[in-house]
């Protein structure tokens, strides 16, 4: 097998090199591909969108297609980690681990029925390794408020700088991961409930292919942002420009809830148990 | 509103999916007839794009309302009408025929199931009728993923076995997305007919020819063409009767679809058929193809295994009348699209209804099942005879066009290969019938309730009937299809 | 005109002139026969993977680097605040460099993803069936039924 995977990487690795020859040498202005489609993008995209950030305009507007499959293909795999791994109807554990937060002490409750009332100081916990570690928690509880400030200034301020649906919605994600990897995954999950999550990533595709219809119905073609002007009371243009921020949004939860949906299951079997 | 249809016909299953989500979530008895409803929209617009094809020619849709080089554009000719419809009633048909079989196979996970099935759909039909080049691999990976999830949930070796061909497949997609790199670094486009466009001066380059053979390497890959074919016969066999039921028929279809597309719209013909002098290399490789696929399938003892060394073979029939490079092969060829996508149905549907009943798909658990199950092993014999290749069935008269193109090309090696591997198919099911008509019933160990087998239910029985039906009547009707539809489906320059 | 390091000014034969001018095609060729070697040839399924994962990354480099132009800077246009038309003087193509690669390569990184997720829950239910990702033993342990 190491000689055949050997043979095959090298066949393949002298057909592409031989190939080269013929392309284009690196950052070469009058290359094909810098002449024949990108001039129109840089040069209209101003005036036809009105976005400045062209990477965005044709992202979701001229390619916007694309980008709806795109975030469906994310929606598909949350979908197929659930699908695969999720374990439903999961047997309550006989006994439950309770930790007192101050002496980091461990109660191990063997009776279901005699749960203590007043469990304000304890915290439940699911094994006994589960580290407990105050710096870590009070730091990362500090962070996160401004980790997810910043997602949101990424996708709404993607028309006239880096950024936009896809990489704002996983820096939120990354918050949510963050809290579930520095408390445990029961704390993460009562902050944003399973359900919510699976129903928000259906949701933030919605918000996208949706609009697309809306189009649609409003007369013109799937996904021809011009046809929000009516509902807008905006010129045309600007109805492209505020279309793409519609479907940023949709595309920023969207990613926000997979990412969260899919590190959930695999980190945890699919048993919604202990983060890492 | 036809002029809609192109993305009705895309967007419904693809909001149904979303739909179908969230009602996984709150009210899963909608989940089912959401799909269905979405499925029979689907239908219904294909067939209204390959009647407006028919008569007024080539359909083009402009998605955000873009001048095609700079936005995406669709292109609906005869090919993909012809597609379309196959993968809207393939998928149709099954859906309707798996429900019950879901329902005892995944009693928890009914909402990601369909959701994950529907947005397969959603992806088949998106490769088929997309006229960019990159926009098809972003499709393409929805329908593998979505393939990946509804295939790992079978038996306990189907997680592996869709491991593997996971890697297989991004491989495959990969290198398609590889090949697309070259030929926009050398075009500097991405839309397939700008491209073609673009092309012809740079027939020479070594650029164009290295796209030109990653992209076929990739899409074989994805159609498990023989010797690329390995990942296929586990992932089909272990997977789940209902996605096994989708994903057989249609994936692999959809492949040569592309492959075709390739061909026609992006490459040309002209550069495929002349300019390359591979064409005799490629049939005799597909020629190898339908050998070892009919000898693999020879020594399987195991029904849904012995079925996916069939498609093997098949994947050989299409690939191989493709590059005879001539008008019978080529129309040989794309009508077996059409009948291979109904006969692997018909054959995965029969083996959905015998797990469904014995909970088993290897020979021994076949024994007697003919007395048991009348219906279900009636429409067995039609997909047989239909395999085989006996009139009036739909298999015949593509393997007569395949055959005859053959001759005409001069392939005669591909013509021994059709025959031998007819010969063998004959052998193969036989060898089924006999096991289960002669050999005595209730040997079944470790089974459990043996007695209480009787035929499928009849919301599975339905579908695989109008299936067996079907064979009949394309195999009837060949004629029409050919001359209505087909013929315009094959570039004029091919004599 | 060609960009090259100093050492490189002594007498060059075509064949360096070629691979410097080159370079980033001859990285991700290399790049890309790692991860091709390591989707075939490795043992561990998780290595197979990571090797799938550098085999994408190969492909995301080799088109972001068409991407690029000399003496052109990211395509966002200066001095453009909505009012769309007014003001905005001409954008000239030669300032900005390519925008469609990145666009196309933004939905690959996606779809790379997504497939590492699928890949990585398929592994874990791969181990929780047979207690290992080796797959020589794996098959060992399904020959031994």
């Amino acid at each position: 097998m190491k000689i055949l995977g050997l043979i095959i990487a090298v066949l393949t690795g002298t057909l592409l090199i031989y190939t080269t020859s013929d392309f284009p040498s690196w950052g070469d202005p009058s290359s094909p591909a810098s002449t024949h489609l990108s001039p129109h993008y840089i040069e209209k995209t101003l005036e036809e969108t009105s976005v400045p950030n062209i990477v965005t305009a044709v992202l979701a507007d001229y390619r916007g297609y694309d980008t709806m499959f795109e975030t469906t293909v994310i929606f598909g795999a949350g979908v197929a980690c659930f699908f695969l791994l999720r374990v439903p109807r999961r047997k309550e554990p006989v006994e439950r681990l309770y930790r007192h937060t101050l002496t980091g002490m461990t109660l191990r409750i063997k009776d279901l029925d005699e749960v203590p009332e007043n469990l304000d100081e304890f915290e439940r916990i699911d094994t006994l390794w589960a580290p407990y570690d105050l710096i870590i928690k009070t730091v990362c509880r500090l962070l996160i408020p401004f980790i997810q400030l910043f997602a949101l200034y990424v996708i709404a301020h993607g028309h006239h700088s880096p950024g936009g649906g896809f990489q704002g919605g996983v820096i939120l994600g990354a918050s949510f991961i963050l809290l579930a990897v520095s408390y445990d995954l029961r704390t993460a999950k009562e902050r944003l409930r399973e359900k919510l999550g699976g129903i928000l990533c259906a949701v933030g595709v919605l918000i996208y292919a949706g609009t697309g219809a809306l189009c649609l119905l409003l007369g013109l073609n799937f996904l021809d942002y011009s046809a929000l002007a009516s509902i807008l009371h905006v010129d045309p243009i600007t109805a492209r420009s505020h279309g793409i921020l519609i479907v940023e949004i949709g595309v920023g939860l969207a990613v926000m809830a997979t990412m969260i949906w899919i590190y959930d299951n695999i980190s945890s079997e699919g048993k919604y148990e202990e983060g890492l | 509103m036809s002029s809609q249809y192109p993305a009705l016909l895309v967007a419904t299953p693809l909001l149904a999916a979303l739909f179908i989500s969230i009602a996984g979530w709150v009210y899963k008895k909608l989940c089912f007839p959401i799909a269905v409803v979405a499925l029979s929209v689907a239908t219904y617009a294909s067939i209204g794009l390959l009647l407006r094809v028919l008569n007024e020619g080539v359909v083009h849709y402009r998605l955000g309302g873009w001048e095609p080089p700079w936005g995406i554009a669709y292109y609906v000719d005869h090919l993909n009408g012809l597609v379309l419809v196959v993968v809207c009633v393939v998928a149709l048909l099954n859906l309707i025929g798996a429900k019950k079989s879901i329902d005892q196979d995944f009693p928890d996970k009914i909402g990601p199931f369909y959701t994950l099935y529907i947005l397969m759909v959603t992806g088949l039909l998106g490769i088929v009728i997309t006229g960019d080049a990159f926009n098809l691999y972003v499709l393409l990976e929805i329908a593998a993923l979505t393939g990946y999830g509804l295939l790992a949930m079978g038996d306990k070796r189907a997680a592996l076995s869709t491991l593997n061909y996971l890697y297989m497949g991004t491989i495959g997609a990969c290198f398609y997305l590889l090949g697309v790199g070259y030929l926009y670094i050398v075009t500097g486009s991405l839309n397939m007919a700008d491209i073609a466009r673009i092309l012809p001066p740079l027939y020479e380059s070594k650029a164009v020819l290295a796209a030109f053979i990653i992209c076929m390497v990739g899409v074989w890959l994805k159609m498990a063409f023989f010797p690329l074919h390995a990942w296929l016969p586990n992932a089909y066999t272990h997977a789940p009767s209902a996605s096994s039921g989708l994903i057989a028929p249609l994936v692999t279809k959809v492949m040569i679809y592309v492959m075709i597309r390739l061909i026609f719209t992006v490459f040309t013909p002209e550069y495929a058929f002349n300019t390359l002098a591979l064409s005799n290399a490629f049939v005799w490789l597909a020629a190898i193809a339908i050998v070892m696929g009919a000898l693999f399938a020879l020594a399987e003892r195991n029904l849904k295994k012995m079925f996916s060394y069939i498609i093997i073979s098949e994947v050989g029939y299409m690939v191989g009348g493709i590059w005879l490079g001539n008008r019978a092969g080529m129309t040989g060829a794309v009508l077996h699209i059409l009948n291979d996508a109904l006969m692997t149905l018909c054959l995965f549907l029969v083996a959905s209804n015998i797990v469904y009943k014995i909970q088993g798909h290897s020979f021994d658990d076949l024994k007697g099942i003919f007395r048991k199950m009348p219906v279900t092993m009636g429409a067995l014999v039609v997909g047989a005879l239909s395999i085989i290749g006996v009139p009036p069935t739909c298999g015949f008269f593509s393997k007569w066009y395949l055959i005859s193109g053959a001759v005409q090309a001069g392939q005669y090696g591909f013509v021994a290969a059709l025959l031998f591997s007819s010969l063998v198919n004959v052998v193969l099911f036989f060898r089924v019938l006999e096991i289960a008509f002669f050999e005595p019933f209730g040997d079944h160990d470790g089974h459990g309730h043996t007695e209480s087998i009787d035929e499928a239910p009849l919301s599975m029985l339905v579908p695989l009937l109008i299936v067996a039906l079907g064979l009949v009547i394309v195999g009837v009707y060949t004629g029409d299809i050919v001359n209505l539809v087909i013929q315009f489906a094959i570039p004029r320059e091919i004599l | 005109m060609r960009y090259a390091p100093c050492v490189l000014i002594l007498p060059m034969s075509d064949l360096i002139t070629h691979i410097v001018a080159n370079y980033n095609y001859w990285i991700y060729i290399t790049l890309m026969m790692i991860g091709l070697y390591a989707i075939i040839a490795k043992n561990n399924l998780v290595k197979k993977i990571v090797g799938m994962n550098i085999f994408q990354t190969a492909i995301i480099l080799f088109y972001i680097s068409i991407g690029a132009k000399k003496g052109a800077t990211i395509p966002i246009i200066e001095h453009a605040h909505g009012d769309h038309g007014a003001g905005s003087s001409a954008v000239h193509a030669i300032e900005y460099i390519n925008p469609l690669p990145h666009v196309l390569m933004l939905t690959a990184i996606v779809v790379a993803v997504a497939t590492l997720g699928v890949a990585l829950a398929l592994a874990l239910k791969v181990y929780q069936q047979y207690n290992s990702l080796e797959e020589d033993e794996i098959l060992d342990q399904i020959r031994e039924k």
